[in-house]
Parts: structure tokens; sequence; C-alpha cells
């Protein structure tokens, strides 16, 4: 009886992802090694999750974890009672995660346990309601529960992702889709498309709108999109740039790039009153701007020393000091969650890469070794950065750890695909 | 030939009349007693014919006379800006930069002329310029990057004569390729300005 309702679970668990294969090209020395045994199904129908799957893969992610295959697993119990912790010692797994999901009146119970195997205990066991639609929800839940608990830091799992894509079928002829999914690029839904570029998505701080560039009318303009209900409204659209938007840490203001007057300079508007307070004052190009955590500076690039530079600006006095010495390219910077450190754009060798640096030892790290990678954005526990790189001729998403001891590669989800940013918390 | 010919003349007559028009008043009296002889002698010698016939005949031959000047100041005016123009249906639009710059090269001068000049001599003529960057480089510096290579071309035209109210420009950044090479001769193409006449 075990038996058949296991074959159920592993039959009704649709790979509805099955194409998110993720590809981990370098990780850490020594990964928690984790068992996710296939949850076993208590009622009859069919999910559209294969929750065991996506936890092991969302924690593989991370770099910090290693998954135990399904096919060296012993037995595939789903009670807590029935996990032999000698059988999981065998196969070298050092912590296993048993589960099962039963159907009750208003959806879905979702019961799991996480055993310490070599310390033959549970860790921790959890029941988790919710609905068919919500499935998903609840294994990125879970996954963060485990990460939180192995690791100490706070999961990622449950954020979301926003980025663009581009369709072309000649020049002039593309159409462009802003893409939110979830932090694994799972259920990808298309938020905004146009037949005009759409650039440099950027989340308000609560999570619950996002600004972007786009043109209407062949004109570019900044537009804020509540992500509830759809509703668009537009922040300016002056003769020129409008461009590259980066919210302020109490989401009332926006930072952005305007031409208006002659050269791309950097504005702060009022979101609630509509005012615009010009920042900069440069013949050169000043842009991609980004506000620190602690709202008092904004990191931003300029060619005013004849290359792009970082320079970070006081938001208070204006006063402005560079900030990168090293190399001829150096831009599009974002802060860690901390404030304390900066990921962005380094050209060396004539190769793009994204670095970080620690603004107070200011020591530089470079980070990735492919070639035009480009968009760094730091997932909320300051762990992880996604980016946005090219492979032959495909453009695809990366992940590399902060100490650029972990790299994966995300499976292409489009033929071109851009601008990633990571979501804030949720919660 | 013949065409060409009435055209140089008529182009003289315009200039002169130009030139005229430029030294106003003084010129006006010069210019006033050159005509008066040619008008007294043909009336001297039909004047024993209807005097009001032939005052009135005079009047409308005199008239012709200007009108055909006119037709044909109107024909050459309208040839020379048909050659302007199609000189600058035949001039390229598309201009080239260097990587990270936005200065106009050498070569890109004489096609932007033949541009100039239509557009100095049709008024009702307008541009939109788009601006481009290649891949290499963030997104939204190249936005500005692109912009500043179609204000090169506009601050060019505009110098030449062109209205600022002639142009429009945007710019795409690089999310327009024209070459989808990832390498140096792709970049080099898509490094623009495209001049799109409206």
């Amino acid at each position: 009886m075990r038996f058949i309702a296991i074959a159920i679970a592993i039959a009704l668990a649709l790979p509805a992802h099955a194409e998110l294969v993720i590809e981990i090209t370098r990780g850490v020395e020594n990964p928690i090694k984790i068992a996710v045994v296939p949850f076993q199904v208590k009622s009859s129908g069919a999910f559209d999750a294969d929750l065991a799957r996506l936890i092991e893969s969302n924690l593989e992610r991370s770099g910090q974890f290693r998954r135990v295959g399904r096919e060296t697993m012993l037995s595939l119990p789903g009670p807590d009672d029935e996990v032999f912790y000698r059988d999981w010692r065998a196969i070298d797994s050092e912590y296993t995660v048993v589960g099962s999901i039963a159907r009750d009146d208003d959806g879905f119970l979702v019961r799991y346990a996480l055993h310490d195997v070599y310390g033959e205990r549970i860790l921790f066991a959890e029941r988790v309601p919710g609905d068919s639609s919500s499935l998903r929800d609840i294994g990125h839940y879970i996954s963060d529960r485990i990460y939180e608990s192995l690791t100490g830091l706070k999961g990622i799992f449950s954020t979301r992702l926003l980025y663009v894509t581009a369709e072309r079928r000649s020049e002039k002829d593309q159409t462009f889709k802003l893409i939110l999914s979830d932090a694994d690029g799972g259920r990808p839904r298309t938020i905004f498309q146009s037949s005009e570029p759409i650039l440099s998505p950027a989340w308000s701080p609560d999570g619950s709108r996002v600004a972007y560039m786009s043109y209407r009318a062949k004109r570019p303009g900044i537009y804020i999109q509540t992500l509830a209900t759809g509703e668009v409204k537009r922040v300016t659209s002056f003769p020129g740039l409008n461009s590259a938007p980066s919210f302020s840490p109490d989401g009332r203001k926006l930072v952005l790039t305007l031409s208006k007057d002659g050269n791309p300079e950097l504005y702060v508007a009022n979101l609630r009153t509509g005012e615009l307070t010009r920042m900069t004052k440069h013949f050169a190009i000043d842009t991609e701007a980004s506000w620190s955590p602690d709202g008092r500076s904004i990191l931003f690039t300029s060619s005013r020393g004849g290359k792009p530079q970082l320079y970070m600006m006081n938001v208070a006095s204006k006063t402005i000091k560079r900030v990168t010495f090293n190399g001829d390219y150096n831009s599009n910077g974002a802060f860690t969650p901390d404030g304390e450190s900066i990921v962005f754009v380094h050209r060396t060798a004539k190769r793009f890469h994204i670095a970080q640096m620690n603004l107070i030892t200011r020591q530089i790290s470079i980070l990735t070794e492919t070639d035009l990678d480009e968009s760094p954005s730091v997932a909320p526990n300051g762990t992880m950065v996604i980016y946005a790189t090219s492979n032959n001729e495909k453009s695809l998403l990366g992940l590399v750890s902060m100490d650029g001891r972990v790299r994966v590669r995300l499976p292409s989800v489009s033929e071109s695909v851009r601008e990633p940013t990571w979501s804030p918390y949720f919660n | 030939m013949k065409f060409l010919k009435q055209a140089k003349v008529a182009g003289t007559i315009v200039i002169l009349a130009v030139l005229a028009g430029c030294a106003g008043q003084v010129n006006e009296e010069v210019t006033a007693p050159a005509v008066e002889p040619v008008v007294s002698k043909e009336t001297a010698s039909s004047a024993s014919t209807n005097e009001v016939d032939s005052s009135a005949e005079l009047a409308a031959k005199a008239k012709a006379k200007a009108k055909a000047k006119a037709d044909a100041a109107a024909d050459a005016e309208r040839a020379t800006a048909e050659k302007i123009k199609s000189k600058a249906m035949a001039a390229d639009t598309l201009f080239f930069f260097e990587f990270d710059r936005s200065d106009l090269k050498q070569d890109a001068l004489n096609d932007l002329d033949a541009h100039a000049k239509y557009l100095t001599a049709d008024r009702s003529a307008k541009v939109r310029l788009e601006g481009h960057a290649d891949e290499r480089g963030t997104r939204a510096y190249n936005l500005a990057l692109g912009e500043r290579r179609a204000n090169s071309v506009t601050r060019y035209l505009v110098i030449q004569g062109v209205n600022r109210s002639q142009i429009e420009s945007v710019s795409y950044g690089e999310e327009r390729p024209l070459s989808l090479v990832r390498d140096d001769s792709g970049w080099l193409r898509n490094r623009r300005v495209e001049l799109i006449y409206q």
C-alpha cells in the first residue's frame, strides 16, 4: 500500500517546470548533503508541482547544498517513524526531508519534517495548509524554513524576479516583455508587453509596485505599475531621456535620469507631490542611480572623468565622491542590503564582468568570468547576485554568490533575457 | 540644355533680386529709371494708334513677360530644390561612432551636408534621429550614449542652418541592434545614428 502511494506521488507530480534544470558551474567545497524524499500523496488528484524536486532544486541553487539523488535512496519513507537513519548514513545524506500531501475540505495540507541523520533526531516538523494554486508557494516556504534552520540565514526562495525578454524578428520588429517569476524562474507571467523596448525594471521596497522605462507613442517615459491591480501610472515623459528609475528605501521617491535640460542628469521625483528636484549638474552623462539602503546616498554612473565610473552622492548635501578608480569602465552599481558593499559592471582586459567592492576597505573582487555580464541585482539576504550574461549567441541569467565561490547558470527562458531584478522580501 | 541655360539665367535673376532685396531703399531708386526707357520707347512707337488699346496691350504684354520670368524662376527653383532633395535622398542615413564616443566622424560630414541643404531648402521637411549603441557596457548608460550621438548629429545639422523644430530625436541605446554579430564587425554597425525622413 505504501509503495502504491509513492508510485502515485511520482506519477502525479507533473514536471511542469522540467525545463528549469540548474547547472552549477562552481559550488562551495563542502556543501550540505540533503535528501528530499518524494512527498507521499494521501489522496487522489493531480498536483502541478513536485514539491520534493522543487525543494531540492531550490536548496541546490544556493550553492550551499547538494541533493542526494532519488535513485540512490534505499527507501522512500513518508511518516517520520519510517525514517531509518542507518539507511541515510549509508548514502551519505546529512539531512533528510520527508513529507506528505493530503487533500482536506479547503484544499490541501502539506506535512513535512527535517531529520538530522547523524544526530538521529527531528529538527522540526510542520503542517502547512494551502490550495492547489499555492503548492509552489508552499514548496518555496518549506525551502526557506530548511535553509534558515541549517544555515542561520534568511531564505530567498519565496522572493520574485523581474526581467525583460526580447523576441526579435528584425531590427524594427521585436516584442519586449516584462516578466515576473518565482525566484527559481517558475510561474513566469508577462506583466507588460510592447513592440518598443522596456528597460530598467526596479522594485518598490515593499514589493508591491515596479517602476520601468518604456516607449509609448515612440517617446520614452517612466511608469509605475502596481502588481496586484495592474494599474499603471506615468511618472515622467519629458523630451529626451527618461530612464533608470530607483526607489528610495521609504518608497516615496524615485531617483531617475532625465535629459530635458540638455544633458543626462539625476533627478529625484517625489511620488506623492510630483515635485522634481535636480540632483546633478554636469555636461557628462549621469545615470544608473541606485539608492543606498539607509537612504542617505545615491550611487550612480558618470562619464565626468572621461570614462564611465561610479560616484557616490550625499543626498542631503549633493556632494559627490568618486568611488571606482580601477579600470576604464565601471557602471550600473547596486548596494548590498547591508549597505556595506556594492556590485557593479567592471571591464577588465576588454571583457565585462560583475565585480563587488567593499565600501570600507575599497577592495574589489571580480565575481564572474563570462563576458558581457551586466545588470547585477543582489538577493535580499545578500548572499547571491543575479545578472545577465551571454553564451554564444544566447543571453541568459546567471547567479553568483557574493564571495564568488558559487556560480549557477539558469536555464534559458527566452532567446534574449536581460535586466533581472531581485525582489525584496514580501513579509 | 536650353532648360539648363534658362535655369542659369533665372538663377542669376533670383540672386540679383535677392541682392537687390538686401540692398534695400537705395537700389530701388537706381533700378527704377532702367525700366522706364523701355516702356516709354514702346509707347512712342504705337502712339499713332489707339492710345487706350495700346496701353492695355502693353500692360498685358508686360504682365505675360513678368509671368514667364516668374515661371522660369519658379521652375528653376523647383529644379534646384529637386536636385537638393534627390542628393539628400541618395545620401547615407547611417552615421557610425567609436566605442563610448559620440563625436561625429569626418566621413559623415558630406552626407550630413546633403541632408542639411535639403532641410534648409524645405522647411516643411522633418527628420527623426535614432541614436544607438552596441551591446557592450550597461543598458541605461548606453541609452544616454545613444542620445549623445543623436545630439551630435542634431548639433551639426543646426549649425548648417536646419531649424531645431525640424529635428526629433530618440535614443534606443543597445535595444535595437542592426547586427547580431558579437564581434567588432557587428558592434561597429550598431554604434550609429539613423536619420529617418518623416
